[in-house]
């Protein structure tokens, strides 16, 4: 149904690269998350995909065939903005159903697949609105729903959740994985968030600087980073990391260590500190400490403490859960 | 603003400041309508004085409509003004979009080449503009008035319509082209629908010298079949005696049509504003 293979994608707008050699390779019904800083190219990615931009060199294949010279319309593919990108003039039905009007799809057929998206997208009260007279979250099931009726190879998505607010958002986000789950097509998400792409990906792919760093399961990606920046960007409070030296380990330039993978204790442990904050989130309680031995330090315990600041305490890390990264940023197995 | 930010003497003055304005402004035209309503003593005897019905009189009307062809003026001036301002919005839309939307070689010089017109006055060409037109056969036409109208109002019409068509959310031009919308579904269908308000403007700040023009008709277009209202009303100003009557009852009258059109643009130009401030 929908299989991409990327090859040396590169991309450079005049002098600036802003790809710099892409190879991936997405299998049929995958959902694969393109994440990372902003200027990383991500975004950059999806529409050279998409056939928005044209790459300086590399080859893209949809389903085995070349489509670097193919226009977007006729790549079999679907996209979500951002910014929803709705046609302002037109109803919420004739939205969901220009792209099959403009291939020459007979009307019988497009009423069809619009009910059946509508249908799945609660959107039957709204399909003779505009836009305008919609909210944010509806607007950006119409999006889908006008990607979902193309029945693509391919569904694109760009940041589709950053202009809905939190509670939405996570919604949206259930609608999403729903929404793959049962159309089993195989999608491509870009986002900043790393909370969404560990929720709904099946292969993230984190980018930095035009270049791909890992590529691997959500755990995976979480288990075992192949470099401080993976270890940096996946997991929420970020990793702590030490010098080696302050630890006097050998054979390793930097330790990382994640918050919840310490442990606290008013009495003893490895490394004696100072509590400067403390965040109470309710399940977890997150403390900031400045050790005698590494420094600034983030702790993140589960369920409530009782922790002040100016309070002396003792951290002791998990030793199995350490990450040992050589000169090179890359981690040591 | 807000009735608390509102300070009574400030919103005093600056209506006061808006109404001297409006008073400045109007003054030149109230006088010529007023004027354009009595006989002529009584425009020389108390030229600021409104009729009375010892001094009301229609005599200039009466000669506008008798002497000359003044319709037919109307409708030249109409053709030139409404082709012209339908031919600058087109292509300088188009333009724009193009300069906007596409990365090409050179198009940062090409804006500017594009813009230079709205610095310098296209009259300093009259004499090469005279010469091409004697050449190409079109002294004495309508087209003639509508090509240098046409050249003169796209400078600024490429200039205020490309920084709007930036503006334009580029997902939703991708969106178009996902969909399988030609460029030029997409510039119709999404794009100018969206600068509306930037359309109006522009016709509006066009409209406006290309109807009270009196330079060109006068030396591309000056026979009687293709005279313009600014034109046919110079025929009452002689030498030696002018018929102000006369002047000021077309100049009355011209005053008319612009002003229709400006009240059709203008609302479009509300409503572009209005609706994209809800978004």
């Amino acid at each position: 149904m929908g299989s991409l293979e990327l090859k040396s994608i590169r991309k450079a707008f005049g002098t600036h690269e802003v790809l710099k050699g892409i190879d991936l390779e997405v299998k049929d019904g995958e959902f694969v998350i393109f994440v990372g800083p902003s200027g990383c190219g991500k975004s950059t990615l999806l529409r050279v995909i998409a056939g928005l931009e044209d790459a300086t060199s590399g080859s893209v294949r949809i389903d085995g065939a070349e489509v670097v010279n193919t226009p977007p319309a006729k790549r079999g593919i679907a996209m979500v903005f951002q910014s929803y990108a709705l046609y302002p003039h037109l109803n919420v039905k004739d939205n969901m159903g220009l792209g099959l009007k403009q291939a020459g799809t007979e009307r019988a057929e497009i009423d069809t697949r619009v009910a059946k998206a509508s249908a799945m997208l609660s959107l039957d009260p709204y399909l003779a609105r505009r836009p305008a007279e919609l909210s944010g979250g509806q607007r950006q099931r119409v999006a889908i729903g006008r990607a979902i009726v193309r029945e693509p190879k391919l569904f694109l998505f760009d940041e589709p959740l950053s202009n809905l607010d939190a509670a939405l958002r996570v919604q949206t986000r259930l609608e999403i994985a729903g929404l793959h789950r049962r159309l089993k097509a195989t999608m491509i998400y870009v986002t900043h968030d790393q909370v969404e792409a560990m929720t709904l990906a099946d292969k993230i792919v984190v980018l930095n600087a035009g270049a791909i760093e890992q590529i691997g399961s959500p755990m995976e990606l979480y288990n075992r980073p192949a470099n401080i920046f993976v270890a940096g960007f996946i997991g929420s409070p970020q990793m702590n990391f030490i010098p080696a030296e302050k630890l006097g380990q050998s054979g390793a330039k930097t330790i990382g260590v994640r918050p919840e993978h310490i442990a606290l204790s008013r009495e003893n442990g490895a490394w004696k500190g100072r509590v400067i904050h403390v965040e109470h989130l309710g399940a977890d309680t997150i403390v900031y400490l400045e050790t005698e031995v590494t420094g600034l330090l983030t702790v993140r315990l589960f369920g409530e403490h009782r922790y002040a600041p100016d309070d002396v305490v003792y951290a002791t890390p998990d030793k199995a859960s350490l990450h040992r990264f050589d000169t090179n940023d890359r981690a040591i197995a | 603003m807000s009735k608390a930010r509102a300070a009574p003497l400030r919103t005093a003055l600056i209506h006061l400041a808006l109404i001297a304005y409006t008073v400045v402004a109007l003054f030149p035209v109230f006088l010529t309508v007023v004027n354009s309503f009595k006989s002529r003593n009584a425009i020389f005897r108390e030229p600021m004085a409104v009729p009375t019905p010892s001094t009301f009189s229609l005599v200039g009307y009466e000669t506008v409509l008798q002497q000359g062809d003044f319709i037919g003026y109307f409708q030249n001036s109409l053709v030139v003004t409404v082709v012209s301002i339908a031919l600058v919005l087109l292509f300088g839309a188009m333009a724009a979009f193009a300069l906007s939307e596409y990365r090409f070689r050179g198009n940062t010089l090409l804006g500017l080449y594009l813009a230079l017109g709205i610095m310098i006055p296209i009259r300093l060409g009259t004499v090469a503009i005279l010469q091409g037109m004697v050449a190409a056969g079109l002294v004495n036409t309508l087209t003639s008035l509508i090509l240098v109208y046409t050249a003169q109002g796209l400078p600024l019409a490429i200039f205020i319509l490309s920084e709007f068509m930036r503006t334009v959310s580029d997902d939703l031009k991708n969106a178009g082209r996902i969909d399988g919308l030609s460029e030029y579904a997409i510039f119709f269908r999404l794009v100018l629908p969206l600068v509306r308000p930037a359309m109006a403007t522009v016709a509006v700040f066009t409209m406006i010298p290309i109807w009270n023009d009196l330079w060109f008709p006068l030396i591309l277009a000056p026979g009687e079949a293709t005279k313009t209202v600014t034109l046919g009303a110079q025929m009452f100003i002689g030498q030696f005696v002018t018929n102000w009557n006369a002047v000021l009852s077309a100049l009355s009258l011209a005053i008319l049509p612009v002003m229709v059109l400006y009240v059709i643009f203008s609302r479009q130009l509300i409503r572009g504003i209005t609706s994209g401030a809800v978004k």
